[in-house]
C-alpha cells in the first residue's frame, strides 16, 4: 500500500427477534468492530407485545417488547417494519410448505432476509459507504427442524437474493465463506461452528459476553408455531370456505375463548378484563353479547345467526361464562355493529351442553 | 426547529403498531420537530420511549388521560429516512 487509507467502517443489518441467538450474533459482530443496526419484522403473528397488551395478567408480569429490549442492551438502533400485508402470501402459499403446524418457517426466513436485502440495497444506493454491507442472523444449523438445517441455509441465501452477503456468525464455520469473510471485513476464525438443538454453546457464549438476562421463547416468537393458534386459523379458513385473512382476524385469534356451536358462527368470549377491553374495540365491526343482569364477559359473534334459537343458544353459552352461571336466568344484550340492541333472558347453558368439539384451538 | 406539535393518532392499535407508526411518521419530520403520539395500548408507554432511546430521539413527556396514554417526543439527529 503506497498511501495511508482510512479503513471503511463496515456495517451490518441484523435480523433481531428478541431472542438469545440474534443477540449473540450481534455481539460477535460488534466484537469484530462491525457497526450493527437491527431490523425486526412485524408479521401480525408475532408473540411479542400483543399478549402483554391484551392480557392483564401478562401485562403485570412483563410489559417489555423483547426486540426493543435486546436492541437497547446491545446499543444498536432498531427499525421495526410492518410486513403484515405482504406476509399473507407467505402464510397462504408457502413454496416450501409448512412445519409441524401452519408455520411456513423456511419461506418466512427467505422472505425476511429478502426484505433485509432490499433494505441494504436501498441504503447502499442512497448512502454509499454509509449504507450497509451485509446481513447477519442468529441462525444455527439444526436449531429449528423446518428452516434451520444444513441444506436450507444455502436455499435461504439464494432465494432471498442476499447470496454471500448473508452471514450467520454462530454457525459460519460450518458453512462456505461469505463475502464479509472473504473480503476480510470479519475474521472467520473468530466466528462459531454451533450446530444442533443443544443450547449449551449459546449459554456459554452468553456468559462470556456477560449477558445474564435474555428471553428464550420455547416455540420461537411466532404464533404459527403454536398448535392451538394454528387450529384456530385452520378453523377460520374452513368456516369461510376460503383461505384468506385480514389483520383483525389474526389478532382476534390471539384473544379469548373461541367456541363454534354452528359452522356459520363462532363466539369469541373474553377471559378477563384485559381481553374485555381489547374486544370492546371490535363492537363496531361485530355483533356483540354482554350480560345485563350480572357481571360477565364480552363476546363477539363472528358470523351470522340463522334463527332466534341460535341467538338464544349463543346467549346461553355466554351466560355460562358469567357470574350468573348458577342462576336460573340471565339477561343479556345483543348489540349489532350499528348499535341497535335487544335484550334476551335465557337459562345459562349447562357446562356439558357446551360440547368439547365446539372449542376451537 | 419550530413550535408546531405534530400529532399522531394510534388509538386502538396494539404494540408494536404504535411504535411502527411513530417510527414511520418521524421519517417525514425534521430534527428538532415535536410529535405527540396518542394511544390506547398502555404498552406503548414502555415501547415508544424504549424505541426513542435506542434511535436517538428525546422523550419530553409521557402521561395518561382516562383510557388513553400519550408520549411527546423530539426528533433526534437521524430521522431514519434511509429506510
Amino acid at each position: 500500500m503506497t498511501e495511508a487509507t482510512q479503513p471503511i467502517q463496515r456495517r451490518a443489518i441484523a435480523l433481531v427477534s428478541g431472542g438469545l441467538d440474534s443477540m449473540l450474533a450481534v455481539k460477535v459482530m460488534q466484537e469484530q468492530g462491525i457497526e450493527v443496526e437491527g431490523v425486526n419484522f412485524f408479521t401480525g403473528f408475532c408473540v411479542e407485545g400483543h399478549t402483554h397488551a391484551i392480557r392483564k395478567k401478562d401485562q403485570e408480569k412483563q410489559k417489555r417488547n423483547n426486540a426493543l429490549w435486546v436492541a437497547e442492551q446491545l446499543g444498536i438502533k432498531l427499525h421495526i417494519v410492518d410486513i403484515s400485508e405482504e406476509y399473507k402470501d407467505v402464510v397462504l402459499n408457502p413454496k416450501h410448505g409448512y412445519g409441524a403446524h401452519l408455520n411456513p418457517c423456511l419461506d418466512c426466513k427467505i422472505f425476511m432476509v429478502n426484505q433485509a436485502t432490499l433494505m441494504i440495497n436501498k441504503a447502499r444506493e442512497l448512502a454509499g459507504d454509509r449504507g450497509f454491507d451485509f446481513i447477519i442472523t442468529g441462525e444455527v444449523i439444526g436449531q429449528r427442524p423446518k428452516s434451520q438445517r444444513k441444506e436450507t441455509m444455502p436455499i435461504i441465501s439464494q432465494e432471498s437474493g442476499a447470496d454471500d452477503r448473508l452471514l450467520r456468525p454462530l454457525c459460519a464455520r460450518n458453512l462456505p465463506a461469505t463475502l464479509p469473510e472473504r473480503e476480510g471485513w470479519v475474521d472467520r476464525e473468530a466466528l462459531y461452528d454451533f450446530s444442533g438443538r443443544n443450547r449449551k454453546p449459546q449459554m456459554a457464549l452468553a456468559k462470556r459476553f456477560g449477558l445474564e438476562e435474555f428471553a428464550q421463547p420455547a416455540g420461537g416468537c411466532c404464533f404459527l408455531t403454536d398448535e392451538s393458534y394454528s387450529n384456530k386459523l385452520a378453523d377460520l379458513w374452513k368456516a369461510r370456505n376460503e383461505r384468506r385473512y385480514e389483520l383483525d382476524d389474526i389478532m382476534l385469534l390471539k384473544v379469548g375463548r373461541h367456541i363454534r356451536p354452528q359452522p356459520h358462527y363462532k363466539l369469541i368470549i373474553s377471559r378477563e378484563e384485559g381481553e374485555n377491553r381489547f374486544l370492546e374495540g371490535y363492537r363496531y365491526q361485530f355483533t356483540s353479547i354482554t350480560t345485563v343482569s350480572c357481571p360477565g364477559p364480552l363476546a363477539l359473534v363472528d358470523g351470522q345467526f340463522h334463527s332466534d334459537e341460535e341467538l338464544a343458544q349463543a346467549a346461553a353459552i355466554v351466560a355460562r361464562y358469567s357470574k350468573g352461571r348458577v342462576m336460573d336466568e340471565v339477561t343479556l344484550e345483543i348489540r349489532q355493529p350499528d348499535g341497535v340492541a335487544r335484550q334476551v333472558t335465557v337459562a345459562p347453558a349447562h357446562p356439558e351442553a357446551v360440547l368439547p368439539a365446539w372449542n376451537v384451538g | 426547529m419550530n413550535d408546531t406539535v405534530h400529532e399522531l393518532d394510534v388509538r386502538r392499535l396494539l404494540c408494536p403498531m404504535p411504535v411502527i407508526k411513530t417510527q414511520n411518521r418521524i421519517r417525514t419530520l425534521a430534527t428538532g420537530d415535536t410529535l405527540k403520539v396518542v394511544c390506547t395500548d398502555p404498552g406503548a408507554l414502555n415501547d415508544i420511549p424504549a424505541w426513542c432511546r435506542i434511535n436517538g430521539h428525546e422523550v419530553l413527556e409521557t402521561g395518561e388521560q382516562g383510557n388513553e396514554v400519550f408520549v411527546v417526543l423530539r426528533v433526534g439527529e437521524d430521522n431514519g429516512a434511509l429506510f
